[in-house]
């Protein structure tokens, strides 16, 4: 246990956001500040030119050892707009089938000049191996790690809620479904309880949530009805295919009966409570096409806020000093 | 040879003797303690004034990676030998599994070439390791073999580790178990609770544990065979063997040396350093473990000793190898546990010396007229820091790299011949 493994590694010695690893652990001023920074993206998307220069001449690699056309895209989206050069591995077909280690592959691809690595991987915690191992001047962005922490997503639904509710002080909001493999679920958690959010509710069987939900913050509940009752905010996960049938489900459509929000299920809910999704949807699984479709869905605006947010980490991380 | 060792502090575990002696060795064992027997003339004297002269270490698993890693058997037995280690049992998971006499006898040959500390080899219980048919374990303990062991978890097949036990019981020769139930144990790598659950790691829960126990306790009732149970990490599981035990069941039980003193909590930002097997469970467990080594209910403390290579730990946690290099850094942890614990020396050291060589059923761990003279001389007020790069073993990841210990081997006598010397 070296003190470098000890300290918050996202941070450097100012205290500055030199790589996004997770929200556990931000302090509640840079996730504002990031959602600020965010704010002033949104009109750049809405201009007839879209880019800004803030990382012109940066090299961002995507890094994606899974797959996932949809957080690449939108990170891809984003670092073209701040004007940076990016380039995307499909790692999970390339080297990793060769033989090559994850580090071999990172220090190869910091001899092409990378400045930035957006990472998903199917590990938990392998953006932190990363991050001990590249130069102090390069950066690690976590677009998803196994289980543990997807921190964009997380930002992007607190910009949201922001966005809709304004103020999160007086906020119930219910996070439903598979918590216990859910990456996003685990970011919203410390995301929400870092800016104040005063209840936040883990809803589904107990065989999809994890030890420890109490020590996060969360009420726990297993009965949809009764963890969205009165909720100003509605947070529906995505079931895998691969566990919709097995020891932790029986079916697709007993999870449905039981967890899939429905328009009846829906008002339980406070009459102006947002449904939100991380993509992507199964429909008639987690959620009713009625709901995902519906006027109080902001699914599609999650989507929009997403490059935003994305734009904001990558600059306000590009603009930290190196790490000591 | 004829050695005397002068003015070292003797303590000798299991006689509870701790003075100020001179101990005299000869033909391989110890001549006397106190004053030299007649007539008798050193070759060789050691002047051990304000060192501890205590049994050498008799750790009950470390891995050698022999058969398999060629090489491997003599770097790591110079590892025991820095760690002041005499003793080692080794595991059978080797490549391939130690389930065959021929590959025992190469074992047990290329020990005596290595003049490190004594071979103990546990016996694949079944052939393999694959807990489907018995090895020929009778004809494995002709041939040196000390006790039979399935690792990793018991055998899938409950079934199968009842006949291994009414087998074993026929010879009257121990089994070794680890206490893990593989169909709860599953794919984890932490275990379960709070941190598992906010870093997202595939868990096991602590009923792996005491589920194996009750099998392996369900069966013992059954079949009246002997068993050690391996590495223990549970309050639930140490709780399970304290009424074994009390019932009078024929067990014994070991914990591993970083489970005396680290949690889950410890591992921080996924560090792989602490992926270990079985996985650090809480602070609540640990105090058990304490406890259970007060009262008796932990027999011994082994290293569970594993070298493993840079390439297999440099990963994220979950792909990470588990285990840690151990053999050099067991005795001053033992040290460290008995004085933040106020555990009497000769308290503490028991559990890597006389303890274990009763789990054994050896003659070895104890400073007696006639017995072996395996001998460690230390100072145990000396600070190092664990340097990884500076260890012997091909292993270097530790949790306790770059920590400042106190207390570490001077000189290993083996068989009254010291084969190490710092």
């Amino acid at each position: 246990m070296t003190a470098s493994m000890n300290r918050n590694p996202q941070l450097n010695a100012h205290g500055e956001l030199h790589h996004l690893l997770s929200i556990e652990g931000l302090p509640r001023e840079i996730i504002e500040r990031i959602l600020a920074t965010a704010d002033s993206f949104i009109n750049v998307a809405e201009r007839e030119v879209k880019n800004v220069p803030l990382l012109r001449g940066r090299s961002v690699f995507n890094l994606f050892f899974e797959t996932s056309t949809r957080t690449r895209t939108t990170f891809e989206i984003a670092a073209r707009r701040l004007s940076a050069d990016v380039f995307n591995l499909d790692i999970a077909r390339s080297s990793t089938s060769k033989g090559e280690s994850l580090l071999d592959t990172i220090d190869n691809l910091t001899a092409m000049q990378a400045d930035m690595f957006v990472v998903r991987h199917a590990s938990s915690g392998a953006p932190y191996l990363i991050a001990r191992h590249v130069a102090p001047h390069v950066h690690v962005i976590n677009a998803g790690d196994g289980r543990h922490a997807h921190p964009t997503q997380g930002l992007l639904d607190v910009y949201t809620i922001r966005h809709y509710k304004r103020d999160f002080n007086r906020l119930v909001v219910a996070i439903v479904g598979d918590i216990l493999h859910s990456r996003v679920a685990r970011s919203d958690i410390h995301a929400l309880t870092t800016l104040g959010v005063p209840e936040v509710r883990a809803v589904g069987p107990l065989t999809l949530l994890p030890a420890g939900l109490g020590e996060l913050g969360c009420r726990v509940f297993t009965k949809l009805e009764d963890g969205i009752r009165g909720a100003d905010v509605i947070i529906m996960l995505r079931l895998q295919n691969e566990r919709m049938r097995g020891a932790l489900l029986p079916s697709a459509q007993e999870y449905f009966r039981n967890y899939g929000l429905t328009p009846e299920k829906l008002a339980l809910a406070k009459p102006d409570a947002i449904v939100m999704h991380p993509g992507p949807m199964n429909r008639g699984v987690e959620i009713d096409s009625r709901v995902a479709d519906g006027g109080q869905s902001v699914i599609l605006p999650q989507v929009t806020f997403g490059i935003a947010v994305r734009m904001a980490v990558l600059s306000i991380v590009a603009s930290s000093k190196a790490m000591q | 040879m004829k050695l005397a060792i002068r003015n070292g502090r003797v303590i000798d575990p299991a006689s509870g003797r701790d003075e100020v002696a001179d101990v005299f060795v000869a033909d391989g064992r110890i001549a006397s303690v106190g004053g030299a027997p007649s007539g008798f003339v050193a070759e060789r004297t050691i002047d051990a004034r304000g060192l501890i002269v205590a049994p050498g270490l008799v750790d009950l698993c470390a891995r050698m990676r022999e058969p398999g890693a060629e090489g491997a058997l003599k770097r790591e037995m110079r590892a025991a030998l820095a760690g002041g280690i005499t003793g080692v049992v080794c595991p059978p998971d080797t490549d391939p599994p130690l389930d065959e006499p021929g590959l025992v006898r190469m074992l047990r040959q290329r020990s005596r070439e290595a003049a490190g500390a004594r071979l103990y080899p546990l016996g694949a219980l079944t052939a393999g390791l694959k807990g489907e048919a018995l090895a020929e374990i009778e004809t494995l303990a002709e041939v040196g073999c000390v006790a039979f062991a399935q690792t990793g978890s018991l055998p899938h097949d409950n079934g199968v580790l009842l006949q291994a036990m009414r087998y074993a019981k026929t010879f009257d020769l121990p089994i070794w178990l680890r206490p893990v139930e593989d169909t709860l144990a599953g794919n984890g790598v932490a275990a379960a609770g709070a941190v598992a659950g906010r870093l997202g790691l595939p868990s096991i829960p602590v009923e792996a544990e005491t589920v194996a126990l009750h099998t392996i306790f369900e069966l013992q009732r059954a079949t009246g065979a002997r068993v050690h149970v391996c590495r223990l990490s549970s309050a639930a599981g140490i709780e399970l063997v304290r009424a074994a035990k009390r019932e009078g069941l024929p067990v014994t039980c070991d914990v591993g040396i970083h489970h005396v003193h680290l949690i889950d909590v410890d591992i921080g930002y996924f560090d792989p350093a602490f992926r270990l097997d079985p996985p650090l469970r809480g602070d609540r467990d640990r105090d058990a473990i304490v406890r259970g080594l007060a009262d008796g209910t932990i027999d011994a403390i082994c290293s569970d000793h594993a070298p493993i290579g840079a390439e297999d730990k440099l990963l994220p946690f979950g792909e990470a190898a588990p285990g840690a290099t151990a053999l050099e850094t067991l005795l001053p942890l033992v040290l460290k546990w008995a004085r933040e614990r106020d555990v009497p020396l000769v308290a503490a050291l028991a559990k890597v010396t006389s303890a274990p060589a009763r789990v054994l059923g050896e003659d070895t761990g104890r400073i007696a007229v006639g017995a072996k003279a395996d001998l460690v001389l230390f100072d145990p007020d000396e600070h190092w820091r664990v340097t990884p790069e500076a260890l012997a073993s091909h292993g270097k990841s530790t949790p306790f790299a770059g920590y400042e210990l106190e207390g570490r081997a001077r000189a290993t006598i083996v068989g009254g011949e010291p084969r190490f010397q710092r």
